[in-house]
This record gives structure tokens, C-alpha cells and sequence, in this order.
């Protein structure tokens, strides 16, 4: 199984959620994070004193895959996010050892 | 005159709103979400000592009369003629209460130019010794017939401030700007980021402020000796100057809100909504003095000017590398100059002050007035300011620690937080409840 996180514009998180729906993924945790990349942050003056914000808002998505899925559900992930301009965000992918499920108990592939 | 005596019981109450909780979400909106409350309570703190301190001495000090000032001509009038009101008849309390509310919210105003870093004891031992000091003095000298009054009188003009031009708004905002230089910098100024923490709360305090400048300027009405004794000239005045003053109040207001948006939009590229909020204090500010003074156009360009000068005059704290966190000298000192010295040039005779200021064919004996009481305040409060601020600064001390001023004055002056905004580890949750069963007296800790 792989862990695959991806970070991406706040604006394209409901159709990278509808993709991924569609795909056939039923679960993923998202977080409302903020940071930054190549794109740096933006300005923002109040009262005439200028501020750099370094961070910038993005939207974290993780979900647990199984190993045959991995590539299929980056390469959505990459598709739908993507609109070409700098800080369209990352896609990384981790392995991961073991899953349960709390409910059930269910083990792994059977969890997910 | 029953219609007056009601109209002056709601003007009280809506001053009283300005401070409580107008000024309060103003500045509480600007600051940062770990000293809203700290900002907040030096507004309601300054409110309640205030007004102690008044009905104790500051009447008797300021003003020293029945429900009006005595026009003694004397410099400072005795705090203890009339102390606890003793000689005020109760018809005329109101009187007294409307004066408590002005007294009330100019000290408060000087809290904004030393946000996030002063103990609240401290505080709470300027507010008496400062309205002392300073404010009663120079409401005496100003409105109270007091000897700046009395020798500008002596002209052929005398200095017009409605309703505190000088004695309010140069007051705070010299004190203000006094306070910020030697109490010093935040930690981490113009270094660290400190932008206001949520500009809707400082949208609705400017809305407030605005609601209740209407009781600040029209309730500043005084009727003249002869109109007091006939009922047709004195409604004649009540409805005649409350109809321009308030026109005043709002036009200037507006083109001050227009001024300063159009000024920010040439300097920084956008209009926002903080230079909103700002312009339309501005040009309350500059407007108090002059809403008796002038007429519409005048009102337009004393509210077009003060909202455009004074977005320019906040970026200079950046230049002098003075912290006046929330601007009080850019907006209150600059805005209150402007209002006092323009009455000067715009001062016309059609208006209830009945000058002709220069640009109305009345000569420069108008501005001559208006500059000497601006002067009088900004010397007598420049220095017995300082006198003050050293004198606590080397006693009890300002500041909180440093290390308390970086995680917060709301926790280490008041042992809260203004936001718990995470809903299932909050102080709601299984910890807080366990901490609260187990050591009950301490549990406030547990929730920071």
C-alpha cells in the first residue's frame, strides 16, 4: 500500500474530489495547510505598511492506496489540479506498512 | 426645552456607545488576535475610571459650574470647588454625564498608539493622573471659559472647537504619539508582520463611531444667553444649528472615506477596506472642531483633505521608526490639526459660529485664534505628557515582559484568549473537563 499526499490550490480541491469520486476512491483526510514554494507568497499593505505573507493557502489531501492504484489516482490528482501556472503544488507518494480499520478490524488491503 | 433635555439624554448614551464598544472593536480589529481583549480592556477600563475620576473632580476642575463652566479665565480651575458634584442641581447631571463621556473616550483613544505591550495596571494609573493633568485643563482653558478662551476672546474672533478638536483629538494624539516614543517599540516592529487580526471588527466599531459622533458634535450645541429665555429663539437655534451640524457630521465624514481611498489607491495600488474605516474617523476627527464653523462645501473639503492627508501621514511612523501601533497620531493629531486650522480659511458667518475665517473675506484673525489653541493643547499636553509617561516608566514600569508580549499580553494580563475556534480539542473536550474535575481553581491554564 502507498500513502499518496498531494498539495495543491485551494480552488481546484472540489474537482480533484469529484475526479477521484468518480475513479472510485471512498475516503481521504484533507487539512487546510499553508506554505510555501517556488511561488513564494504575496503582498499585502494595510495603512500603507507593506507585508510580505509568506504562506500561502493550499488544500493536503492523503489517501491510502492499494500498490495497483498508485499510479492511476497520481496521475488524476495531476490532471485535474494542474492549470499550468506556478503553484499549482506537489504529489508525493509513501509506502506504508500496515493499515486497520477501527471499526472493524479489518487488516490492510481489506481496510481500505 | 423638554425636547432638548431628551435629545441630550440619547446624545450621552450614543458618546458613551463610542467608546464602549465602538473604539473598543475599532482598535480590537486592528491588533492582533493575541491582544484583542487586552486592546479591548483598555477602552472599557479607561471608561469606568474615567468616569469615577470626573463626577469625583473633573467637573469641578474642567468646568466648575451648574451644569456649565464658570468662565473664570483662570488657568486651571480647583479640582475641589465643586468635588462629587457638590453645587451640580440634578437637572442638570446630564450636562455633567455628556462631558464624563467625551473625557471618557479621549483617553481612550490614546490606547491605540501603545497596543500589545503596556500592563494593564499601568494603564489604569495614566488614565486618572493624564485626564488630571491634561484633558481637565485644557477643557477648562477651551470650553470651560477658561483663560485661553477669555484672552482669545479679547479679538475681533475666538477660537471655534465644537466639540474637541483641540481638547479632544490634538490631546490624544499628542499624548498618543508622546506614550509610543517613550514606552518604544513592540517586539518585532517592522520586522514582524502585525496586520490587523479581523478587519470586520474594526469595519463595525468605525460604524459605530459614526452612529455616535452624531450625540459627539449636534449634542455639543450651546445656546446663546438671549435665546435661553425666549421658546421661539431657542427652538430657532436647536433646529437651525443640530440641522447643520449634522449635515456636516455626514458629508465631511464621507468625502473624508472617499479622500482617503482615492489616496491609497494612487500611494499602494488598491482602496481597502481599512482605509475605509480609517478615512471615515479621519474625517470625524477633522470635522468635530468645525462642524459649527463651516458650511457644505467647507465640510466637503475639510473632510476631502483630512482623509487624504492623513493616508499619506500614517506611513511616516515607518519613516521616524516610531510604533503608534494603531496610528493615533496620523489619524487623530493630523485629522484634529486639520479640522482646527481649516476653520481658519473655511470658517464662514452663514454657519452657527457666525466667522468669517480668511478665505471668506474675514482676514487672518480667525486662523491667528485657531493656531494659538492648537498650540496651547499640543505644548501643555507635549510636555506634561512626558512628565507623566517618565514618571510611571520609572516606577511601576510599562511594559509586560518580552517573552509574555510574543505569546501573548491577553494571557499573561488576563489569563484568556479571544478565539477558540477548534471545536473538538477545545476546552470543550474530554481534557479540559478532566482538568477542570481534578484542579478545579487552576483550570483557566489548562485551556491556553
Amino acid at each position: 500500500m502507498k500513502l499518496v499526499t498531494a498539495v495543491i490550490k485551494p480552488h481546484k480541491w472540489e474537482d480533484v474530489r469529484e475526479a477521484l469520486e468518480t475513479f472510485g476512491v471512498t475516503g481521504m483526510t484533507v487539512s487546510e495547510v499553508s506554505g510555501y514554494g517556488r511561488q513564494k507568497g504575496h503582498t499585502e499593505v494595510y495603512r500603507g505598511a507593506e507585508y510580505d505573507i509568506a504562506l500561502v493557502p493550499k488544500i493536503r489531501i492523503e489517501i491510502v492506496v492499494d500498490d495497483e492504484d498508485t499510479e492511476d489516482i497520481v496521475g488524476i490528482i495531476t490532471k485535474t489540479a494542474q492549470t499550468g501556472r506556478i503553484g499549482d503544488g506537489k504529489v508525493w507518494v509513501s509506502p506504508i506498512e500496515t493499515v486497520v480499520r477501527v471499526r472493524t478490524g479489518d487488516k490492510d488491503s481489506a481496510a481500505l | 426645552m423638554d425636547g432638548y433635555y431628551a435629545f441630550m439624554l440619547v446624545a450621552t448614551a450614543l458618546v458613551l456607545m463610542m467608546t464602549v464598544p465602538a473604539l473598543a472593536l475599532f482598535y480590537g480589529g486592528m491588533s492582533r488576535s493575541k491582544s484583542v481583549l487586552n486592546m479591548m480592556m483598555m477602552s472599557y477600563g479607561a471608561f469606568a475610571i474615567a468616569s469615577i475620576v470626573f463626577v469625583l473632580w473633573g467637573w469641578s476642575e474642567g468646568w466648575g459650574g451648574d451644569g456649565a463652566g464658570n468662565a473664570d479665565g483662570n488657568i486651571v480651575n480647583s479640582p475641589f470647588d465643586m468635588f462629587g458634584l457638590d453645587g451640580v442641581g440634578h437637572a442638570n447631571y446630564i450636562y455633567v454625564l455628556f462631558q464624563l463621556t467625551f473625557a471618557a473616550i479621549t483617553v481612550a483613544l490614546i490606547s491605540g498608539a501603545i497596543a500589545d505591550r503596556v500592563k494593564l495596571s499601568s494603564w489604569l494609573v495614566f488614565v486618572p493622573i493624564w485626564l488630571t493633568l491634561c484633558y481637565f485643563p485644557i477643557a477648562h482653558n477651551v470650553w470651560g471659559g477658561g483663560w485661553l478662551a477669555q484672552q482669545l476672546a479679547k479679538g475681533s474672533t475666538f477660537a471655534q472647537d465644537y466639540a474637541g478638536g483641540t481638547v479632544v483629538h490634538i490631546n490624544a494624539g499628542v499624548a498618543g504619539g508622546i506614550l509610543a516614543l517613550i514606552i518604544g517599540k513592540r517586539v518585532g516592529f517592522m520586522k514582524d508582520p502585525m496586520k490587523p487580526h479581523n478587519l470586520t471588527l474594526t469595519m463595525i466599531g468605525a460604524g459605530l463611531l459614526w452612529f455616535g459622533w452624531y450625540g459627539f458634535n449636534v449634542g455639543s450645541i450651546v445656546f446663546l444667553p438671549d435665546n435661553l429665555a425666549d421658546p421661539t429663539l431657542f427652538s430657532g437655534q436647536f433646529q437651525g444649528e443640530t440641522g447643520v451640524t449634522f449635515m456636516n457630521t455626514t458629508i465631511a465624514t464621507c468625502a473624508a472615506m472617499l479622500g482617503w481611498l482615492l489616496m491609497e489607491r494612487i500611494l499602494h495600488g488598491k482602496a481597502t477596506s481599512l482605509g475605509a474605516a480609517s478615512g471615515i474617523v479621519a474625517g470625524l476627527v477633522a470635522i468635530t472642531p468645525s462642524c459649527g464653523a463651516v458650511d457644505l462645501y467647507g465640510a466637503i473639503a475639510v473632510g476631502a483633505v483630512a482623509g487624504a492627508l492623513c493616508a499619506a501621514a500614517v506611513g511616516l511612523k515607518f519613516r521616524l521608526k516610531l510604533d503608534d501601533s494603531l496610528d493615533v497620531v496620523g489619524v487623530h493629531l493630523v485629522g484634529g490639526l486639520v479640522g482646527t486650522l481649516l476653520i481658519g480659511f473655511l470658517s464662514t458667518s452663514k454657519a452657527p459660529g457666525g466667522i468669517d475665517g480668511l478665505f471668506y473675506g474675514g482676514g487672518l484673525s480667525s486662523l491667528g485664534d485657531q493656531t494659538l489653541a492648537a498650540l496651547f493643547t499640543l505644548v501643555w499636553t507635549g510636555i506634561l505628557t512626558t512628565v507623566i509617561a517618565l514618571a510611571i516608566k520609572y516606577t511601576i514600569g510599562w511594559r509586560v515582559d518580552e517573552e509574555a508580549e510574543v505569546e501573548g499580553i491577553d494571557f499573561d494580563q488576563h489569563g484568556e484568549s479571544a478565539y477558540d475556534l477548534h471545536t473538538s480539542t477545545s476546552s470543550a473536550g474530554s481534557s479540559g473537563v478532566l482538568a477542570a474535575s481534578t484542579v478545579a481553581p487552576k483550570s483557566e491554564g489548562a485551556n491556553a
